[in-house]
């Protein structure tokens, strides 16, 4: 079932005189794992925040779950490129966000449905520090959980683990991968890192030129369950470099 | 608490060599009439305690309160208007700025006139003093909610006033504190221009009265007490914040 559907979308900022986005469609499976790469600035934030409907786009249709998103609301979880956890709530009052947004919980349902989120992100007992408290790990897995309160089948996150040191980041790799396959959600994932992309995706999505008219879709050819020492092979960094090449190639020319 | 004092500790030892060092030099100057020891002030406190206390302070109070009162209500309706439309923002924010120009001591004579010897030519000298600086500082706290928090509400659906509640507010109470510590030393300095310049009571009529008799210690004893009044204000309301606020600024 396709979860997520553009049909010719486009979209224009008020200051520029081109399309950014031109008559782009693409469609995402449900389940799916999916990253998009491409080089600073081609356009991919503003794909999401069509999506997320901060944007709105110039002409085209936008589906989620078979439905046009301008006729529903709450239907994806959006975590943008920093945290955003509020500093003046506590982590379980920052979880707790999307709960009150939307409305009909009781108190006692609202913590408990916090509790299990923290539980689950590796966070139990971390309900009532405050963001500041927390490491840059820490956090982003705070922020993940607050995402997944939102109760959404379709993610989007903006890269999320960007700013995180080296050896933090490939451990949230790996358990955001867990995650996935643990609650069977849609993950679209952006990112500039192409060893990312390829570690995590079941197909990488590139955007090879702006103005974008099309993803390129590039199956990664590894299982759901993958460690670090399955990149290693030949095959893999065959892939790899066949991305690093294409995107080199926009930043040249 | 006792941690508090502690830290207060240099200060409060700067002040007493302060007050020694006057202590002296007006005990060798020896001209009560112009420069009182701070003895001779407190002593005068005492003295004039049932007038002072039961008459002045309470008139001047009340138009402290009132003006603040008036003032927060204006300050946090404009500001909150200037956040929410563009249109107002560029109507009224140079106004309120030119509003801060005006030398209000000169033209405090003038609401007398227009207002007579009530409170209420008082309470106007007061408003005019600290709704600027509350309407600006609150309007700033609006202003400091970062968009990308609001567009993350709009995401999960929430409403305008969702927004606001869960954004701007908590973002701006900071800066609410500020205004409100800043305000009340100000008020309570403009009601006593106000009544200095025109009033049948007050601290600073009276204030006013006792130099018009040379008496030095009168002068200054409901200055003292307007100082004290505003530092136990400004504590206060510093408690308060401490109880409500659990952050600040940036992260
Ligand atoms: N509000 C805006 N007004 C005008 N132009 C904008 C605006 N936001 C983004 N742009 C332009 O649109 C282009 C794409 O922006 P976008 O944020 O989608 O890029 P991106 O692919 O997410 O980049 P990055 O990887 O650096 O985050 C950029 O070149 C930027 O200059
Ligand atoms: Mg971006």
């Amino acid at each position: 079932m396709r979860i997520l559907e553009f049909e010719r979308v486009s979209y224009q900022y008020a200051s520029e005189d081109f399309d950014i986005v031109d008559q782009l469609s693409f469609s995402v499976e449900s389940g799916a794992f999916h990253c998009v790469i491409g080089i600073s600035g081609c356009g991919k934030s503003t794909i999401f925040r069509m999506t997320n409907g901060l944007l709105q786009p110039k002409c085209g249709t936008i589906r989620v779950g078979g439905i046009p998103i301008t006729q529903q609301k709450n239907y994806c979880g959006y975590m943008p490129q920093r945290d955003l956890l509020f500093p003046w709530r506590t982590i379980g009052e920052n979880l707790a966000l999307p709960l009150e947004i939307r409305g009909g919980f009781s108190g006692k349902e609202k913590t408990e449905l916090v509790e299990e989120a923290l539980a689950d992100v590796g966070l139990a007992g971390c309900r009532d520090k405050m963001p500041q408290e927390l490491s840059g790990g820490m956090r982003q897995r705070a922020a993940f959980a607050r995402t997944m309160l939102t109760g959404s089948d379709l993610l989007l996150l903006d890269e999320p683990f960007s700013a995180l040191d080296f050896l933090t980041r490939i451990s949230m790799q790996e358990w955001l991968l867990e995650q996935w396959r643990r609650h069977k959600k849609t993950i679209l994932f952006i990112t500039h890192d192409v060893e990312e992309a390829v570690f995590l995706s079941s197909s990488v999505l590139v955007v090879e030129k702006t103005p974008i008219r099309s993803l390129r879709e590039i199956p990664v050819p590894m299982g759901k369950t993958r460690t670090r020492q399955d990149l290693a092979n030949p095959e893999i960094v065959a892939l790899r470099e066949g991305l690093v090449d294409m995107l080199r190639k926009q930043v040249g020319g | 608490m006792r941690r508090a004092c502690r830290g207060n500790l240099p200060a409060l030892a700067f002040l007493l060599g302060l007050l020694m060092l006057w202590q002296l030099g007006a005990m060798k100057v020896n001209a009560s009439y112009i420069l009182p020891t701070p003895v001779q002030i407190l002593k005068k406190i005492w003295e004039l305690r049932d007038s002072l206390l039961t008459v002045h302070l309470p008139a001047t109070m009340s138009v402290t309160l009132i003006g603040l009162a008036v003032s927060l209500l204006l300050g946090l309706g404009l500001a909150v208007l200037m956040d929410l439309s563009p249109f107002w923002q560029k109507a009224l924010y140079p106004v309120v700025v030119a509003s801060q120009t005006i030398p209000t001591t000169t033209i405090a004579p003038l609401f007398v006139l227009w207002f007579g010897y009530g409170i209420w030519s008082k309470v106007l000298v007061t408003i005019l003093i600290t709704f600027f600086p509350i309407t600006i500082t609150v309007y700033d706290g609006l202003r400091s909610a970062k968009v990308e928090m609001e567009e993350l509400l709009r995401t999960y659906g929430a409403t305008q006033w969702q927004i606001y509640r869960k954004v701007k507010v908590p973002c701006a109470l900071p800066y609410f504190f500020s205004a409100v510590k800043m305000a009340i030393p100000m008020s309570i300095i403009g009601a006593a221009i106000g009544e200095w310049l025109g009033a049948q009571s007050g601290l600073g009529y009276f204030s006013r009265r006792m130099m018009t008799q040379l008496d030095g210690a009168g002068v200054f004893a409901p200055i003292v007490l307007l100082s004290v009044t505003a530092m136990m204000a400004v504590g206060l309301v510093s408690l308060l914040e401490k109880r409500l606020i659990r952050w600040r600024g940036e992260s």
